[in-house]
């Protein structure tokens, strides 16, 4: 008995071991499907919206945590300014805070609608599936989700998502960047050669992705010779490790870092090392009265502004809206004294064009992949589960960023950016 | 008693004597009044931090627990929600009992509810779809059950041959185990934001069916089940003794013929894998989702639990929906109310110190001079 039991174990020790090395066996399995692109999969049709009275209207929204995050600092911020302007009081509103990823997201979301919620809207990407399940639960009731990726493909006219086109934000504090970058060069700082900047990022996950490389763009279209090197945290928030990775970036030579991660770590790390920082969603001038630079950041406002006029007046939510720089959804705080002389104007005119077209962030002839120009690229646009790529990026001559889905999807490492090896 | 002349008897002013005995309806009062105090305490704090009434504040904790029939059904699902947290916390502080009722100071709770969760979800992954359902789930609960009792059997073994810290022991394997999961995900995850999502979302594989159209109840009877088993596996069995003759006096037990390895062992093993077995539930039959945080700290939670319950697993019942009313009401009546989460916890910490504060003067008496009650 007791050796049966002994050999049990064993195996089961065996057995959950294993599941760490043999991931290369499941993948190839399920291929056999036929992968569909975007433009082939039936789109959510949204719902006409039956218009409620501004004073019946009632607005639930859900947050992860509470204001002391700054990511849910400037969802609830931007709540607060939107019901304001279209003059919604604050007892029409309620707001749920510190809301996990969990069951608990979608109980949250029948309780906003047993306490006569008409739309609801919730602020992180894990709310996703919560917020699908209570949108077929709750057909009459508008569930708005930002940052998800299913509105589009997901046919419930009730359910809709958000994200913004946070990487021409990216490209233009990029430039900002590069200026900065090109005045400590001839100053004689450091050789042009030399110019390297670091970016703590969170995950090696598109979002990401898409963030550093449009940033490394920016500076690039100003600074030409500029490399970059990443290094992630695998948190959205860890003041310790991002702090840590700033500094060990600044050690290995970084002239200047930026970073998409949400605390205060790398800036105070910046500021310790006299290193120039530019920052994302919160104004870090504080942090680095002599480091910090710029910082981008998605506004809410526009969209939140959206959806309630459409509860108002009876229209629809876009099944899946990228809110645009035109419309200040993406917004860049003020340049700081550190910024490099002629910033604001190089920023004025990147952004002039950027709004007309005659620029665009992810045109193929600046980038080279493995030294080659990128012709062709499939990106994972439609979200099944199955992170199979579906959906041909690449088209008369850009990455079409944010245009075939609203949540990012470039995940390619370009040439100049160097990722630690997974 | 302010009498300062009585200085010639050289007695303290106050002194405390251990009780023999407490009959249960001068304990209930004594919880009673511990509870009033704290009442009036947080509300003293509630009007002064926040100028909120803190009447409503309560009642909207109640609202928060009980919750409200939902508008276009009609049917209320959120006690049962409640009692699945009840449920899950009570069968973690069941688990824990036989460890520290043999003073085996198993904080190690955490990791090993961890460790099933583990093998839970890689069953999910791995063998979703290619067996009948049934079978997975079961295949789920054994893996799960052997997985939650190896982890904690490890620092058993250490501590019944080599007489080794098993609070450290413990406490480092809950780390191991979070390392475990998140090296796990790593692995796993293809989106790069290391998180797996829901798992098997589209096809339901590894899922707890739902009773009564409700989901949870599966893991509610569970609970039931092996509460009512450990009542009677501590009370009844000749094992439940040996633990208890274990936990008084080592030596005792070995001169009545007790083999004290063994019962350790075995005891930690239990403990284990139940461990084990609740980190089945949490995944086949809550979350279907894993991530290092996923117990959220029961582990340890429940070893308080277990503790004021006087390692009693029917009082634990009461203890264990104390706890989750204060916790799951005052986070949603702080949510209500707009005010820092971090108020809910205080309020939560002011009832709890009490109710423990109560304790003392349950197994102490408070013996004030006797000589200054007879000068007056």
């Amino acid at each position: 008995m007791k050796k049966l039991l002994a050999m049990l174990l064993c195996l089961c020790m065996v057995f959950v071991f294993a599941a760490c090395g043999d991931n290369s066996t499941t993948d190839t399995d399920k291929d056999d499907a036929k992968v569909l692109s975007i433009d082939d999969v039936e789109i959510t049709v949204a719902d006409k919206i039956d218009a409620v009275k501004k004073e019946d209207l009632k607005v639930g929204f859900i947050f992860l945590h509470d204001q002391n995050s700054t990511y849910d600092k400037n969802f609830i911020d931007a709540a607060n300014a939107a019901c304001e302007a279209l003059g919604i009081k604050d007892d029409q509103v309620i707001m749920k805070t510190g809301i996990p990823e969990g069951e608990e997201c979608y109980t949250t979301a029948k309780e906003l609608v047993n306490a006569g919620c008409q739309v609801i809207f919730a602020d992180s990407f894990g709310h996703e599936p919560y917020m699908i399940k209570a949108a077929k639960e709750f057909p009459k009731v508008q569930f708005c989700h930002a940052t998800g990726v299913r509105g589009k493909t997901e046919c419930l006219g009730n359910y809709h998502t958000a994200f913004a086109e946070i990487y021409k934000g990216r490209y233009l504090a990029g430039i900002a960047a590069g200026m900065k970058l090109n005045e400590m060069i001839n100053k004689g700082d450091f050789k042009a050669e030399e110019a390297k900047m670091g970016y703590v990022g969170a995950f090696p996950y598109a979002e990401v992705i898409s963030g550093y490389t449009s940033f490394y763009l920016g500076a690039k279209s100003v600074c030409p010779t500029v490399t970059m090197e990443v290094q992630y945290t695998q948190s959205w928030f860890d003041i310790e490790k991002e702090n840590t990775a700033a500094k060990a970036l600044i050690a290995n030579g970084c002239k200047l870092i930026s970073q998409h991660a949400d605390s205060s770590g790398a800036p105070s790390a910046c500021e310790d090392a006299k290193v120039p920082n530019v920052a994302y969603n919160v104004d870090t001038s504080n942090i680095g009265p002599n480091t910090a630079i710029i910082s981008s950041k998605i506004s809410w406002v526009p969209y939140m502004t959206m959806m309630i006029k459409a509860m108002l007046d009876g229209t629809t939510i876009p099944a899946d809206y990228c809110a645009t720089l035109e419309e200040d959804a993406v917004l860049l705080t003020a340049l700081t004294k550190n910024a490099a002389e002629g910033t604001q104007k190089a920023i004025d005119d990147a952004k002039a064009k950027l709004i007309d077209g005659s620029l665009k962030v992810f045109d193929t002839k600046t980038f080279t992949v493995g030294g080659k120009e990128l012709t062709t690229y499939l990106a994972d646009v439609v979200d099944m589960g199955d992170f199979v790529p579906d959906t041909e990026a690449i088209v008369d001559g850009r990455f079409i960023e944010s245009e075939k889905r609203s949540a990012p999807y470039f995940n390619v490492i370009i040439d100049g950016i160097t990722v630690p090896q997974s | 008693m302010t009498n300062a002349k009585t200085k010639q008897v050289h007695e303290p002013l106050i002194h405390i004597t251990k009780r023999d005995d407490c009959s249960f309806a001068k304990s209930a009062i004594v919880h009673l009044i511990g509870v009033v105090i704290a009442l009036v305490f947080s509300s003293l704090l509630i009007i002064a931090v926040t100028g909120q009434n803190p009447i409503s504040l309560f009642k909207s904790m109640f609202e928060g627990v009980f919750g409200t029939p939902i508008a276009n059904s009609g049917i209320n699902k959120k006690y049962v929600e409640s009692l699945h947290i009840v449920a899950i916390l009570l069968c973690i502080s069941l688990a824990v009992t036989p460890s520290f009722k043999m003073k085996f100071w198993n904080i190690g709770a955490e990791g090993q509810v961890l460790m099933g969760c583990l093998v839970s979800a890689y069953c999910m992954i791995e063998f979703g779809g290619e067996m009948n359902n049934t079978l997975l789930l079961i295949v789920m609960v054994v893996a799960s059950v052997i997985m939650g009792a190896i982890w904690a059997i490890i620092p058993a073994i250490c501590k019944a041959y080599w007489n080794t810290n098993e609070t450290l022991f413990t406490l480092m394997m809950n780390y191991v185990a979070m390392t475990l999961v998140s090296y796990f995900i790593m692995v796993k995850d293809k989106s790069g934001r290391s998180d797996l999502g829901i798992i098997n979302e589209r096809t339901g594989y590894g899922y707890l069916p739902d009773l009564f159209e409700r989901n949870y109840i599966f893991n509610i009877l569970i609970v039931a089940f092996v509460t009512i088993l450990m009542f009677i596996y501590l009370k009844y069995s000749k094992q439940g003794y040996e633990i208890s003759v274990v936990g008084e006096s080592q030596n005792t037990a070995r001169y009545i013929g007790v083999n004290v390895k063994k019962v350790i062992i075995r005891t930690v093993a239990i403990s284990g894998a139940i461990c084990g077995l609740v980190g089945f539930m949490i995944i086949a039959g809550d979350k279907h989702s894993i991530k290092d945080s996923i117990v959220g700290g029961q582990g340890f939670t429940a070893i308080m639990v277990s503790w004021m319950a006087g390692f009693n697993p029917i009082v634990m019942i009461p203890v264990s929906m104390l706890i989750v009313f204060l916790s799951v009401g005052s986070k949603f009546a702080t949510s209500a109310f707009k005010l820092d989460n971090s108020i809910g916890d205080i309020l939560t910490a002011i009832v709890i110190f009490s109710i423990i504060a109560c304790e003392f003067f349950i197994r102490y008496k408070v013996n004030f001079r006797k000589s200054a009650k007879g000068d007056k």
